[in-house]
């Protein structure tokens, strides 16, 4: 079914338009913009001719010493005679002689101005006010030094209460009373452990390579060829599968973390999730950092094999040591506990990734591009943090002799 | 489908949809669309929630290619040319206000406001700061040029892309739910601001909605999309509509949000 209403009185409207807009686009033979104030007495007469486009970019401009002939109290009105093709630019002249004449106290009397053109410049205010900026103060020192250092504590302070209600939320769960769901948490495990399978193999095994051919050509010299399999074993399970698994999941897992929580930021998701009273916590920090905790000393163990693998597949290549020999010795060298140590140090890692990543993307902005500089700083946080806390474990190791 | 109505004034009218239908892969979301669009009117893409209205938008505006049928800007056809056509037909004559006015975030308003100018005109600095100020005087903003989209509340980011949509000074205009969101004061207000650049700029308005005190008060044509049926099920300015239309859909549309209105005056 349809209606089909005339429209007797919209068609006119339009009719008129057009003749106004016919009327004012006459053309004149000079077609630059001009104008010109001409005073007689009680009354300045600003006379406009030529073409008046925008994009030509040739707007005259007109300023309050302009008016300078005029007395306070008089009126101002246009000529508008020669007037040819007009758009904005000329809205834009018209709104410096409104100004103009607020400024100098004159009347301005529009009435000779094209309708459409006075429907605009009522639009427009008399003054322009001050535009309001952001508070942006200079480089003050001591402000900053301090405002650093605060910002530093609080943020301590921030990442372990989040540490506390993880912990907490990780307690309750294993009552089963937390508002974890088992959903959330598989699928950010997949998305941490198995998808990140590829790059960890490829990371390793090149570390694994490159320490066997860095050691290879230094062993040699002292025929000491078969004690490359210590080196590689040593360092594949005490650092380099730790840290190199951290990194990749600090920048593969970290990042997204921080631009998915950041834009559910941007979404109010998580205001609604606040006000349906399901705590951050539970629904997201907890399934992301388990999510970690659960893959990364997994992958750790694959890194492990695959770095060890490397470092053979360089040896057997590169020197005179038979497989069985380099299998023998690697066993010989590494010892299940260095295997836990790795553990251990994994587990903090991925805590670590996981809480300071959620923190910063909870802290982000609400802009679009404040998810990408949230991801940024979780990746370079993710890293940096990863490498000091392993020299902190270092030393922690020299010193308990392990 | 429709008769084009035609005044000795406009042969042809500036925009018009014939036969077109739209989907989303295997999903009808409009079909057999047909209607004209005169010059300088306000024309209202109105209907229920879901019905496709913002979907026609967005082919109007070169984001959806029409599986069938033809859309005509001043007798060109739309969609038969390449990329390049529908580009420059998009930067030189359509401005578009989005829903949620989709500024750029990155950017203050100003600059919102004016890269549209950097990037397509040879204008320099200074007449592009005056155009930009201009721009933003023109729907009130002038002061917030130095602000961030992120520090702005609904009803000013909304005049800000109005001021975006105005960069170019385009002939048509294009508003997806322009005062969705907007306290009724302030929704009013871009109402009078929206026929007041009508009149002034002498352009046309191609507004989607289903805010009825805003389409009685400035649409003066329009079209009704129906969910069902999946095309336009009348033609007309939505008050003669809510008077004569016989259509039963139609009737509950405008009617009774008209008891609602007519309710909240009350209260």
């Amino acid at each position: 079914m349809e209606c089909i209403v005339p429209e007797v009185a919209a068609a006119q409207a339009t009719a008129s338009i057009f003749e106004a807009n016919e009327l004012t686009h006459s053309a004149t033979k000079d077609h630059s913009p001009n104008w010109q104030l001409r005073r007689s007495v009680g009354r300045s007469v600003l006379a406009v001719g030529g073409d008046w486009i925008a994009q030509s970019g040739r707007i005259p401009e007109f300023s309050t010493s302009d008016l300078r002939v005029g007395r306070a109290g008089d009126l101002l009105v246009f000529d508008t005679v020669s007037l040819g093709k007009w758009d904005t630019g000329f809205v834009v002249f018209l709104w410096d002689v409104k100004r103009a004449a607020a400024n100098a106290d004159l009347a301005v009397d529009d009435s000779a101005l094209p309708d459409a053109a006075r429907k605009l410049l009522d639009l427009l205010p008399d003054q322009l006010s001050e535009p309001q900026k952001l508070l942006r103060r200079g480089f003050q020192p001591f402000n900053w030094l301090g405002g650093k250092t605060i910002g530093v504590f609080s943020e301590l302070g921030a990442v372990s209460q989040l540490l506390a209600g993880t912990a907490k939320g990780g307690l309750r769960a294993i009552v089963a009373k937390a508002l974890i769901r088992a959903v959330d948490l598989i699928a950010n495990t997949r998305a941490a452990g198995p998808s990140a399978l590829v790059i960890v193999s490829v990371v390793n095994f090149l570390i694994g390579a490159i320490l066997a051919f860095v050691g290879a050509v230094q062993l040699r010299r002292f025929a000491a060829d078969i004690f490359v399999a210590n080196l590689v074993g040593l360092a594949v399970v005490r650092e380099m599968a730790a840290v190199m698994t951290a990194i990749v999941m600090a920048g593969r897992t970290g990042g997204a973390y921080a631009a998915r929580i950041a834009t559910m930021r941007g979404n109010e998701e998580l205001d609604a999730l606040e006000v349906v009273g399901i705590p951050l916590s539970d629904y997201l920090i907890l399934p992301s950092v388990l999510a970690l905790v659960f893959a990364m000393p997994l992958l750790y163990l694959y890194g492990c094999l695959v770095g060890m693998f490397g470092g053979f597949v360089v040896s057997i290549s590169m020197l005179n040591i038979t497989s069985l020999g380099y299998l023998h010795q690697t066993l010989d060298a590494v010892p299940i506990d260095q295997f836990i140590f790795g553990f251990i140090k994994t587990i903090a890692f991925a805590v670590m990734i996981g809480l300071i990543s959620c923190r910063i993307g909870l802290t982000a902005g609400r802009s679009a591009a404040d998810v990408g500089v949230a991801a940024t700083r979780a990746v370079v946080a993710g890293i940096v943090g990863v490498i000091t806390m392993d020299a902190m474990f270092a030393v922690a190791a020299d010193v308990i002799g392990i | 489908m429709s008769d084009p109505r035609r005044t000795p004034l406009d042969e042809i009218p500036l925009l018009s949809m014939r036969g077109v239908t739209l989907s989303f892969g295997p999903k009808i979301i409009q079909q057999n669309l047909s209607f004209d669009v005169r010059r300088g009117s306000i024309f209202a893409v109105m209907g229920g929630s879901g019905c496709g209205k913002s979907t026609v938008l967005k082919s109007m505006i070169g984001l959806l290619r029409p599986r069938v049928g033809h859309f005509f800007v001043e007798g060109e056809d739309y969609w038969a040319g390449g990329e390049l056509l529908r580009t420059e037909i998009g930067r030189r004559r359509f401005g578009v206000l989005f829903q949620n006015a989709a500024l750029w975030s990155a950017m203050t308003v100003g600059l919102n406001v004016a890269l549209p100018m950097q990037m397509f005109t040879s204008l320099d600095e200074s007449t592009i700061r005056r155009l930009t100020m201009l721009k933003l005087g023109l729907v009130g903003m002038e002061h917030a040029v130095d602000l961030l989209p992120s520090e702005l509340s609904g009803g000013m980011r909304k005049r800000a892309g109005l001021a975006r949509a105005l960069a170019l000074d385009p002939d048509i205009l294009f508003f997806d739910e322009p005062s969705a969101g907007l306290d009724p004061i302030t929704s009013s207000r871009l109402d009078d601001l929206i026929v007041n650049l009508r009149d002034g700029l002498g352009a046309t308005i191609v507004m989607v909605s289903h805010e009825l005190p805003s389409l009685f008060a400035i649409a003066d044509d329009g079209v009704f999309l129906d969910a069902q049926t999946k095309t336009v099920i009348a033609h007309g300015s939505p008050s003669v509509l809510r008077e004569t239309c016989s259509d039963p859909q139609v009737r509950a549309f405008m009617r009774r949000e008209q008891a609602d209105t007519a309710v909240a005056d009350k209260g």
